[in-house]
């Protein structure tokens, strides 16, 4: 698509993520390639299914690729961890396993076969090749302000999949640099966050944010920096368990400050307005 | 048609159709419904207002050398030669209980997620979409209702009949139309601007405007009533 990406959404960028969504567009659409929504898309079902013989749950998001097959797009863009991280997997399978495609498109019956022609990205593989971009773009560097890049698992995990050297990432801290703030080094980036437990194990998530945020603010950290929406929520709402309260930022928002763009950081729990004042960021 | 009208006609075609697996012969072009009560049978549950408005007659069937089930209304599909088919005279689905006044959409993250969360459970195998009798994207409502969009769920289910056929089929167990008539009730209360001459209307039929006429209805003889029907006026839509 010359004039930007086809974009999936997924679920959690319309309703808890939304910050996410709405800051990432605003990016894209600054740095002159603008995310633009699908016609038809499908949840990915949020977990990938490891189970070799599950056909079933493959089906939403290779309903997806089909979308984007019949829009004529051969590329397809998440800002999503999860939904990156299923929809890459689902789409790697149906490339590798001759006869699970087989079945798939049996089972898609009377829609158009899927072709394994759809190529699934990240955003931050779009940003790395937009580095030059993405300094022009700076209008108000955030001086002064000291993050933790945080990546979690769904970014990296399976290393297949992964969208930078899975034990030893940079992608993120290279990014961030480019924004003018202080960049610590991370060596718990890339543990993960309790992930679902948070339906019903709350507790295993708060010794997972208790771990991760203590260690970021011990460093001297006043943020942490991420991608994903469950990680962001995660480490967001359940920092209340602890002694500490610094906010969690999506990527894109601190983007979208450093490139002088309004944005409206409406679902933090911990609100990141306080500091981003204190640091004369915000007004 | 009754069978003695079709001994005099020999010129009707005949089809061969099994209902619950036992044979009859039925005139050829004959509704599923009619073609059962050709056949004998009398409905007392599963059948309603016969012009495929209603849902009530929903009917599972299969054609000659087909393998795949199908579903449709009884009184809005023909008979085939070959066909084996049954009657669905009820769904038993659940229907959750809320009260209209506390589901404010503004108020909850997702409200048709916490009222049915199985909807999460979609695998968007589609099956839901082709059971449909109204040619109903289910699968994409579902889907709208999973990211929070009730007003698309209440407008891609508009034409619902609450046939159920959709829910019977579905793998995930999800309850596509009670979920989706929630998500009409709630788009209607709290999206929809309120309408002046509905208010106006409710008024005049308390004030009993409308009494007279509706008596006079009340006590026509059958075939009046009928022909009064058949003759009524019909506004153009718009």
């Amino acid at each position: 698509m010359e004039e930007g990406y086809l974009y999936y959404p997924g679920c959690t960028l319309k309703a808890k993520g939304s910050d996410y969504e709405s800051s990432a567009m605003k990016v894209m659409e600054k740095l002159g390639k603008p995310l633009i929504e699908m016609e038809d898309w499908y949840c990915c079902g949020a977990v990938q299914s490891l189970a070799e013989d599950d056909i079933m749950h493959q089906i939403a998001p290779i309903r997806t690729m089909c979308c984007a097959q019949e829009e004529g797009e051969e590329e397809l863009i998440t800002l999503c961890d999860m939904c990156y991280n299923v929809l890459r997997q689902a789409n790697d399978r149906m490339k590798e396993k001759e006869d699970d495609l087989e079945t798939m498109n049996e089972f898609l019956d009377e829609d158009p076969d899927y072709e394994a022609g759809v190529e699934i990205y990240h955003l931050f593989h779009i940003l790395e090749d937009m580095k030059s971009e993405i300094e022009e773009a700076v209008e108000n560097p955030l001086d002064g302000l000291v993050v933790a890049p945080y990546y979690g698992c769904m970014l990296l995990r399976p290393d297949n999949v992964a969208v930078d050297e899975t034990e030893d990432p940079e992608m993120m801290e290279n990014f961030l640099e480019l924004l003018g703030v202080e960049v610590l080094d991370n060596p718990k980036r890339t543990e993960c966050c309790g992930s679902y437990h948070t339906v019903n194990r709350s507790d295993i998530v708060e010794k997972r944010v208790e771990d991760i945020v203590s260690y970021a603010a011990g460093e001297g950290a006043e943020a942490i920096v991420l991608s994903c929406p469950l990680c962001q929520f995660n480490l967001d709402f359940h920092q209340r368990a602890t002694e500490f309260e610094i906010p969690i930022f999506y990527i894109t928002e601190l983007m979208a400050l450093a490139f002088g763009l309004d944005i409206e950081m409406k679902n933090h729990k911990i609100d990141p307005r306080t500091l981003l004042k204190e640091k004369g960021i915000l007004e | 048609m009754t069978p003695d009208e079709d001994e005099k006609n020999e010129e009707v075609e005949m089809v061969e159709i099994f209902v619950m697996g036992k044979r009859y012969k039925v005139p050829k072009g004959l509704t599923i419904m009619t073609a059962l009560e050709y056949a004998g049978y009398k409905f007392t549950r599963g059948c309603g207002c016969r012009g495929g408005f209603c849902g009530a007659c929903s009917t599972v069937f299969r054609t000659k050398d087909e393998y795949k089930l199908r579903m449709d209304l009884a009184c809005q599909t023909a008979v085939e030669d070959g066909m084996f088919l049954v009657q669905l005279p009820f769904m038993p689905a659940v229907r959750e209980d809320y009260d209209i006044d506390e589901v404010d959409p503004e108020e909850r993250e997702n409200v048709l997620l916490d009222y049915y969360p199985e909807i999460a459970r979609c695998v968007s195998c589609n099956t839901c979409t082709k059971a449909c009798p109204q040619d109903i994207e289910v699968m994409d409502y579902v889907q709208a209702a999973l990211r929070g969009d009730v007003e698309r769920t209440a407008e891609l289910s508009f034409d619902c009949i609450h046939c159920g056929l959709c829910s019977i089929r579905c793998p995930a167990d999800i309850k596509h139309y009670h979920m989706a008539q929630m998500a009409r009730r709630i788009h209607a209360k709290y999206n929809q601007p309120e309408s002046d001459e509905l208010d106006k209307r409710v008024e005049e039929i308390k004030e009993g405007k409308y009494d007279d006429e509706m008596e006079k209805l009340v006590n026509m003889e059958e075939e009046a009533l009928k022909k009064r029907y058949d003759e009524r006026d019909i506004k153009e839509e718009g």
